[in-house]
């Protein structure tokens, strides 16, 4: 009997042993940091685990990082003055004022198996990219190449009357439907990029959207990095390409992506020195982060609106002079204060400022008396007879502070009652694209920088318009005026034109613009701050001999 | 007992798939798609992408499909991650999902069943009343409390533990798994605790003592074995608990696990995903409480003297 009991204590005994054994092994080790430094590999918080990294597949801000490291576009987007310069095309030219244009490939451009990166190469990607099979939810990308449209609507069956041809294997010939002075941009967006054809289809067909491709060992690309490991929800790591053809400038050894969606944990792990970059800040750790010396702290403005969609076909938001009176109401510059903590910019009109020199019109500013006299005119004088007003928001704190700052403001200066109603993701998509709201909240993030990408969004039946605001006008000085617009000076006067067109009526009450908000190491160098948030590893460069400020060790 | 094991198997069938047929129909029902995205998606990209799921078929049609599909063991295409499959995203997680799972219950075990019993023996003392709010604290305190204050103590000012990941850095799974077992190491306290003062009080217990066996040999030898019925009952529960409540935890320590994908596919309407977790983690539900039932008759003798008179 005792020997049974003594059994059961051992048993016991081995159990704690047995935990003990798993668990520990204890010691937190060298940083990710040190070794990272000394190995030249980076720790890179990437925010959330990728869909996936098939550039015709896929969208999103941690898929762009990945993707733009293991491939190339024709051309890149220089990290400082976000002007365009060379990638796989060494140079292009425009011809026929603007309409076509001649890429010239790079003779060294290879793919990670030692081909070369040839024009045709671009031809098949393209017409993957665009094929109505394909699903590609940015084909719209590549809409100003003649025929792109029609193909990808399936109008037309043959990609060979779509606008590019390859001449050699190193000339590409693409023909626009007008001049478009960004399509030089798209070429940096991965949605325009080219696949090596060969191993798509040693998986399936060009149009699949299943298939392994892009798994390690499969994958075949152009970039400066190659894919070497990926584990699902830990991991995604990349090793310098010994073919790429800048390889020189590649500082990297490699990198590590993690997906940090837990902006608390992620912030917690650059203290410890897990990361070497993160890719948000919570928002109550950004005060204590300004305040030190040296800060890894880095804000800058970023290429994006926070607004309020007003539904105009819905009374009261129907009057434009309510939509006016609401707007002026909203006291910006507290809200960056108070709200946000400096972490955004007062928004006037829907363009961020300083779109690659684009400064969009101011034609109101914060005017709460202003506001009460078009309120009255528009026949609610303070706040009588007001019907009530409903804004609905995505479910999430910092969207629900906005809107409760936004609700107080416009009763304590108009007088008026608002609700506010949180929706499900999903379900707040929904009633925004069934236009079953009153005011809703909205953010746009441009694809690239110009203007067209924000006040294209208020063309007659826009699917992203979703205000019911139209003007034949405003259409023509978007669609037709712009685009063929002789000089850069004459197009931003069209844009402007445009854009006071849009705020005089106001279908939208511009917020705030959006800044990028990370934490960098200071062994990082080669991270410019800019206004696509857009970071380019090659030049990218770690000094061992710079360490974190004491206070956060 | 094979036969209270086989009804118990055939009963479940219809659960699980009563499971499958309303978790299929309610997720469609539910507003938004899964190619709904804040970009509009132009109406000929979403024919094509529809067609590739297959949710251009009529809705019963997809049904059958899936039902099919489900007896060949395919879970189908995720929608939130092209090319992985539900499958493949499944057995990812649950390795990491039941290790972390499996630390935190024999936490729990630990914990719980020591607290339990030293309570009851002196119950009504302060021996009861100190580990009793203790437990009562932990039942309260949530997760997402919990695992926060561990990684700024023992993380952060402490630098004794590693704060995010598995497996990756020696000693990363401590935190998680405590945090997990600490809601569940309180339940099974005040369950062993109710327990033991029931078997406590029973005359086979006084028997033991008046044969003047030592306290600890009438407790780990007579009382344990009765006193933990109620835990053994509530493990398979909690097993299946933990195993689809670890969302909270791997989140806060970046865990590659089950949870993150179950709770962020409802939100991303990803229907083959949120299908394929839900039937699995139902199935595992209803196969640990089976065992628990066996694992609680088998602990308990009345029950054990039905089963082996084959008259149940």
């Amino acid at each position: 009997m005792i020997n049974r009991a003594c059994r059961g204590l051992r048993l016991q005994q081995g159990l704690i042993g047995l935990l003990l054994g798993l668990l520990l092994g204890c010691g937190a080790g060298e940083s990710n940091v040190a070794s990272g430094n000394r190995d030249g590999i980076l720790h890179y918080g990437n925010g959330a685990e990728p869909q996936g990294l098939d550039p015709h597949v896929v969208t999103g801000v941690p898929e762009n990082h990945l993707i733009r490291a293991l491939f190339e576009g024709l051309a890149v987007k220089n990290p400082v003055t976000l002007e365009p310069e060379p990638g796989v095309a060494q140079r292009w030219e425009f011809s026929d004022e603007g309409r076509v244009i001649t890429f010239y490939l790079n003779p060294e451009a290879r793919w990670s198996n030692g081909e070369q990166v040839t024009a045709s190469d671009y031809v098949w990607s393209w017409n993957r990219a665009l094929h109505p099979e394909t699903g590609n939810l940015y084909a719209y990308m590549l809409f100003p190449v003649v025929n792109a449209e029609a193909y990808s609507k399936g109008e037309i069956k043959d990609f060979s009357q779509v606008g590019v041809k390859a001449l050699d294997d190193t000339t590409l010939e693409v023909t626009l439907n007008t001049p478009t002075p960004y399509f030089i941009q798209l070429m940096d967006h991965y949605s325009t990029f080219a696949v090596h054809p060969e191993t798509l289809l040693k998986f399936g067909k060009m149009t699949d959207r299943f298939t392994p491709w892009t798994r390690v060992g499969n994958i075949v690309s152009n970039g400066a990095f190659v894919l070497t490991d990926w584990a699902l929800n830990r991991h995604i790591k990349m090793a310098k390409s010994d073919l790429y053809w800048d390889r020189d400038r590649v500082s990297l050894n490699g990198v590590v992506f993690y997906p940090t969606e837990n902006v608390v944990s992620e912030e917690r792990m650059f203290r410890v020195e897990q990361l070497h970059y993160t890719q948000v800040v919570p928002l109550d750790k950004i005060p204590i982060y300004r305040e030190l010396a040296d800060t890894p702290y880095i804000q800058a403005p970023y290429l994006g609106t926070y607004y309020y969609l007003i539904n105009t076909d819905r009374p009261p938001v129907d009057n434009v002079k309510v939509r006016q009176a609401l707007s002026m109401a909203v006291d910006r510059d507290k809200l960056v204060r108070s709200v946000l903590q400096h972490t955004a910019v007062p928004a006037y009109s829907i363009t961020p400022p300083n779109t690659l020199g684009y400064y969009p019109p101011q034609l109101f500013s914060y005017d709460p008396d202003r506001a009460r006299a078009l309120l009255a005119e528009a026949g609610y004088p303070n706040g009588e007879g007001w019907p009530g007003l409903e804004i609905i928001y995505n479910t999430q704190e910092a969207h629900r502070k906005i809107a409760v700052a936004i609700q107080q403001m416009w009763k304590s200066e108009l007088n008026i009652d608002i609700t506010i109603a949180n929706q499900e993701w999903k379900v707040y998509l929904n009633s925004v694209s069934q236009r079953d709201f009153q005011v809703a909240r909205r953010g746009w993030i441009g694809d690239y920088v110009d203007a067209n990408n924000f006040l294209d969004l208020f063309i007659t039946d826009g699917g992203n318009n979703n205000t019911g605001y139209s003007d034949p006008i405003y259409d023509d000085l978007i669609l037709q005026r712009a685009p063929r617009a002789q000089t850069r000076e004459e197009r931003y006067a069209l844009f402007e034109q445009a854009e006071t067109m849009l705020m005089e009526q106001m279908p939208i009450i511009p917020i705030y613009t959006y800044t990028s908000k990370h934490l960098v190491h200071p062994s990082v160098e080669g991270i410019y701050p800019n206004l696509m948030d857009s970071l380019n590893l090659k030049y990218v460069t770690l000094d061992p001999e710079r360490a974190l400020p004491e206070v956060l060790r | 007992m094979l036969r209270f094991i086989l009804s118990r198997l055939l009963q479940a069938i219809p659960v699980i798939f009563i499971v499958i047929t309303a978790t299929f129909f309610l997720v469609r029902a539910a507003p938004g798609g899964p190619f709904d995205a804040e970009k509009v998606v132009l109406p000929e990209v979403k024919r094509a992408l529809e067609a590739q799921y297959k949710l251009d078929l009529p809705l019963h049609e997809q049904y059958f499909a899936y039902l099919g599909d489900l007896t060949r063991g395919e879970l189908g295409p995720s929608f939130k991650y092209p090319g992985r499959s539900v499958n493949e995203i499944l057995f990812s997680g649950l390795p990491v999902t039941a290790e972390l799972g499996f630390y935190a219950l024999l936490i729990a075990l630990l914990i719980g069943v020591t607290a339990g019993v030293f309570a009851s023996l002196k119950p009504n003392t302060r021996q009861d009343y100190i580990p009793m709010s203790l437990a009562m604290i932990g039942i309260c305190m949530p997760s997402f409390l919990l695992g926060p204050l561990l990684v700024l103590v023992f993380g952060i000012y402490l630098e004794w533990l590693p704060i995010s990941g598995w497996g990756a850095i020696p000693g990363d799974k401590i935190l998680p798994s405590i945090t997990l077992g600490a809601a569940y190491a309180a339940y099974v306290a005040r369950l062993s605790r109710a327990g033991m003062l029931e078997i406590l009080s029973q005359d086979f217990i006084r028997t033991a003592r008046a044969k003047g066996l030592p306290e600890w040999l009438v407790v780990t030898k007579h009382a344990l074995r009765g006193g933990l019925i109620p835990v053994v009952a509530f493990l398979g529960p909690a097993f299946a608990g933990l195993l689809a409540g670890s969302f909270v935890v791997e989140t806060i320590f970046q865990i590659p696990g089950l949870g993150r994908f179950y709770v962020q596919a409802a939100f991303n309407r990803d229907y083959t995903m949120i299908l394929g977790t839900t039937v699995f983690l139902s199935t595992l539900i209803v196969l640990f409480n089976l065992v628990s039932d066996v694992a609680a008759a088998w602990l308990n003798p009345r029950l054990r003297s039905q089963f082996s008179g084959g008259k149940s």
